[in-house]
């Protein structure tokens, strides 16, 4: 195939979900034996497009033309096939199983159903030599390799493929700065073979290292078609990232400073994860953490909650939280509301009322004995407050959008009262006319006397409702600084730099 | 369900009409058809009754031996519902009964006196209780192995305390009374295991240790970071289950007058089979303790009808098999028409 036939060419892909347009209109162009990265911020839009890609999603519109045929993917099944296999940020592997089943799960060597487990190990041990990793034994558990292990075991099920493009999404998210190295050079052998590879990182500095060309992406739509990934100055991909169309409605910061110190962290410490944080919040005021996946933020919070083993000194009002145990938190007067808000925070099949006053049974009880009349009345109040939608707080919670049930989870920590609220990525999954709405709502608590700890991988998020924000990379504070003397170029590059060795 | 989501009052204010939620207004209609189809089960066995044995089923006396015969199991699974909608589950039920019921009437425990005796059973139970709580919660052991090592292991000690032999309880002995005074015709057990199901539904439904129950079988991660301590919780419910299983040994001695290894045989895949029949989630976070007594009824009555027209057992079971099945398949019906 020669160098300008491109190999992968999708056209105006458009992609709806309820609510949410995830894609409009993206362009994207993969030559064969190239390393073409995929660069966009959280939410603009790239899982969709591998997705897409592999398989799982149907577009609504746009072509996909592979090796110059037009192709359609209906299933993951399908997309292999055709020779596109993708590695997942989330490393799809059985754990029970030996390397080789992995490798060859979905299309074992086998005949008559029998599997043929020595044919299998041996070509399992060609692939995994082929990658540099011999000291895999191909009939190992899965299990028990480290995640560069599992990652190479991933790599090798993609080469059993024999595919033509190959999808990694974040593959260095969980490897050492060595292993970065070896995946580097395993992917410049693929690619000198004629293989293609669709690279997705936040490292602007690996993008350098490894890519060919970039594509970015901004709110659905291509920013940008095949810049050369070397010679394009950084101010120029950052302010493609930025450059947005939709905009956000922030309501205006309080004027008064703000109160008495709420939280005081001093050295805190995730082992492997945060290094040595130390921050404060104060009453009223609004504090964003702003970073990447994985840079540490949502640790630090649910270490501050107490959800999570950690050493280091957290006060609350002066008093010293203990880890482990989120009801001390509670007590003490913290309210959270995770990243996952299904999974997490809500009673799914219960009603609204019940997932408002599950964290402040003792308000409406007595010995243990609930009024429930007095019950219904606080979360109808509350749910006034906040402009829960639809007002009837019997409804199953699972019937209200994601900003409405949000709206619930805060409104939890409003029946007690709260000194403190977390908010771990608050607007995720919420559709952009709802987010003005809670970032009012957030506000607002904060001008009755709350502090707030942010957290949210949206820089202008961020930016926009914090007075204050913290800068996390790799497990430490890079800046602090007011929000209204940053702006989203500035924290992007700090958030995105690397760091020269340290921490990891 | 029923008494978790009463359909809404007309009390609303502002709420515009299709906000008045279909979604609710069904899923209470669904939960009642729930209860309705226990029902309708209940009197249709009550008519095969009627029409097979028109002289001996109405009669009073076969109606009390229906509702005595239901009481030891009924408070165990009383028990077993919370631990069930609390997302365990709870296997050593039987054997824990037949322990407190053999510790309560070793010789010595007997000297002390009726009270000392239903006391030691109730304690014994709520141990073992507390003992399998304490290795599920803080010990991390899945409940079905924990409370299986707990069946395997009660069962043997009560077999050593009591060299396999049944102790019986002397006729003069006021816990027997419970069997053979009656109230209104009813024997006082029957009225304890009323009193057992009254007490059960409160906690369950009006207290914050029943709403924490539901919501730590229904998202364990959620009830945690809303401050619920789960794991505390948690061992609470098998302590729960184990008193439920002393009441029942009081029970079971004062009807047979006796305290033995043998007791309680297979009583926790009754309790669990009624559980499950009346509707609650073996997933946890949904269930009802009414659905269990209504299916612990119908589990009852079947026994009864097939003794009374000389059936053989074993088609008892097969009847019983058959109704877990329907019965399992149809609330996933209603469950699919939920969501």
């Amino acid at each position: 195939m020669s160098e300008d036939a491109p190999l992968l060419v999708m056209r105006g892909i458009v992609k709806e979900f309820p609510g949410v347009r995830a894609l409009d209109g993206v362009d994207l162009e993969v030559r064969a034996g190239e390393v073409h990265c995929l660069l966009g911020q959280n939410g603009a839009g790239k899982s969709t497009l591998i997705k897409i890609l592999a398989g799982a999603q149907l577009p609504d519109k746009g072509t996909i033309t592979l090796g110059g045929a037009q192709v359609r993917a209906a299933n993951p099944t399908a997309a292999i096939r055709l020779g596109i296999s993708t590695i997942y940020q989330e490393l799809d592997l059985v754990d029970g199983l030996s390397a080789a089943d992995n490798i060859f799960l979905g299309h074992e060597k086998a005949s008559l159903g029998f599997t043929r487990r020595a044919e299998s190990n041996r070509a399992a041990r060609e692939l995994l030599d082929r990658l540099g990793h011999g000291e895999i034994r191909p009939g190992g558990e899965v299990g028990r390799l480290s995640p560069a292990g599992k990652q190479v075991v991933s790599m090798a099920r993609a080469l059993s493929h024999d595919a033509r493009l190959i999808i990694m999404d974040e593959p260095s998210a969980a490897l050492s700065h060595d292993e970065v190295g070896n995946l580097f050079r395993i992917i410049r052998e693929l690619t000198a073979q004629g293989v293609a590879v669709v690279y997705i990182s936040h490292r602007l500095e690996e993008i350098r290292e490894i890519g060919d060309r970039v594509t970015v992406l901004k709110d659905g739509r291509t920013a940008a078609v095949g810049l050369p990934a070397k010679d394009t100055p950084t101010s120029q991909i950052v302010s493609l990232m930025t450059g947005r169309n939709v905009e956000y409605v922030f309501p205006p910061r309080r004027t008064e400073p703000p109160g008495a110190e709420v939280l005081k962290v001093t050295d805190l410490v995730v082992p492997g994860v945060v290094s040595g944080v130390s921050f404060s919040v104060r009453a009223g005021e609004i504090v964003g953490l702003a970073g990447l996946v994985g840079s540490g933020r949502s640790e630090i919070v649910e270490a501050i909650y107490g959800a999570r083993r950690a050493s280091g000194r957290i006060l609350l009002d002066g008093h010293a939280v203990r880890p482990g145990s989120t009801s001390r938190a509670v007590r003490l007067g913290m309210g959270l509301a995770p990243e996952e808000r299904k999974a997490q925070a809500l009673l799914l099949d219960q009603s609204v009322a019940r997932n408002i006053t599950l964290g402040g049974l003792e308000r409406f009880s007595r010995f243990g004995w609930i009024d429930r009349r007095r019950e219904l009345a606080e979360a109808r109040t509350l749910a006034e407050t906040l402009d829960i939608r639809p007002g009837d707080v019997r409804r199953p919670i699972k019937t209200l959008s994601g900003g409405n049930q949000q709206k619930a989870v805060l409104a939890r920590w409003l029946v007690n009262g709260r000194k403190l609220l977390l908010l771990d990525e608050p607007t995720r999954g919420v559709d952009v006319g709802a987010r003005a709405e809670l970032y009012a709502v957030i506000r607002r608590l904060a001008d009755e006397g709350i502090g707030v700890l942010l957290v949210s991988s949206e820089v202008p998020e961020v930016l926009g409702l914090a007075d204050r924000v913290l800068v996390i990379r790799e497990g430490a504070v890079v800046h602090e600084a007011a929000a209204r003397d940053l702006d989203e170029h500035q924290v992007l590059d700090l958030v995105m730099a690397t760091s020269t060795g340290g921490f990891r | 369900m029923k008494e978790a989501t009463p359909v809404p009052p007309v009390e609303e204010r502002e709420v515009k009409p299709r906000a008045r939620s279909a979604g609710a207004v069904r899923l209470g209609r669904i939960s009642e058809a729930r209860h309705v189809g226990l029902v309708l089960a209940i009197v249709l066995l009550a008519l095969v009754g009627l029409v097979t044995r028109p002289e001996n089923f109405a009669t009073t006396s076969n109606l009390v031996s229906i509702l005595t015969l239901a009481s030891t199991i009924g408070v165990i699974t009383v028990g077993m519902t919370f631990v069930i909608i609390g997302g365990g589950i709870d296997l050593s039920v039987g054997a824990v009964m037949a322990l407190a019921s053999v510790w309560a009437t070793t010789l010595a425990t007997q000297s002390y006196g009726p009270v000392v005796m239903a006391v030691c059973a109730i304690l014994v139970g709520t141990g073992a209780g507390l003992v399998s709580g304490f290795l599920i919660a803080y010990g991390r052991l899945v409940p079905f192995i924990a409370t299986l090592a707990m069946l395997v292991a009660a069962r043997g000690l009560a077999q050593r305390m009591s060299d396999r032999n049944s102790q019986l309880i002397p006729s003069d002995n006021a816990l027997v009374e419970l069997s053979t005074t009656r109230v209104l015709g009813v024997p006082l057990l029957v009225y304890i295991f009323a009193l057992v199901v009254v007490i059960g539904w409160l906690v369950l439904n009006r207290t914050t240790f029943g709403r924490r129950t539901y919501a730590v079988g229904g998202n364990p991660e959620a009830a945690r970071l809303a401050g619920i301590d789960v794991r505390r919780h948690t061992m609470l419910l098998y302590a729960l289950s184990g008193l439920c299983c002393g009441i029942a040994a009081i029970i079971i001695m004062a009807r047979t007058t006796s305290g033995a290894s043998t007791h309680g045989d297979l009583y926790e895949l009754d309790a669990i089979a009624a559980v499950i029949i009346g509707g609650t989630l073996l997933t946890g976070g949904r269930g009802s303790i009414i659905g269990a007594i209504l299916g612990l009824l119908v589990f009852t009555l079947i026994t009864n009808l097939f003794i009374l027209n000389g059936l053989d057992t074993a088609d008892q079971l097969i009847a019983k098999g058959l109704i877990i099945i329907v019965a399992v398949l149809l609330q996933r019906r209603s469950l699919e028409t939920r969501t």
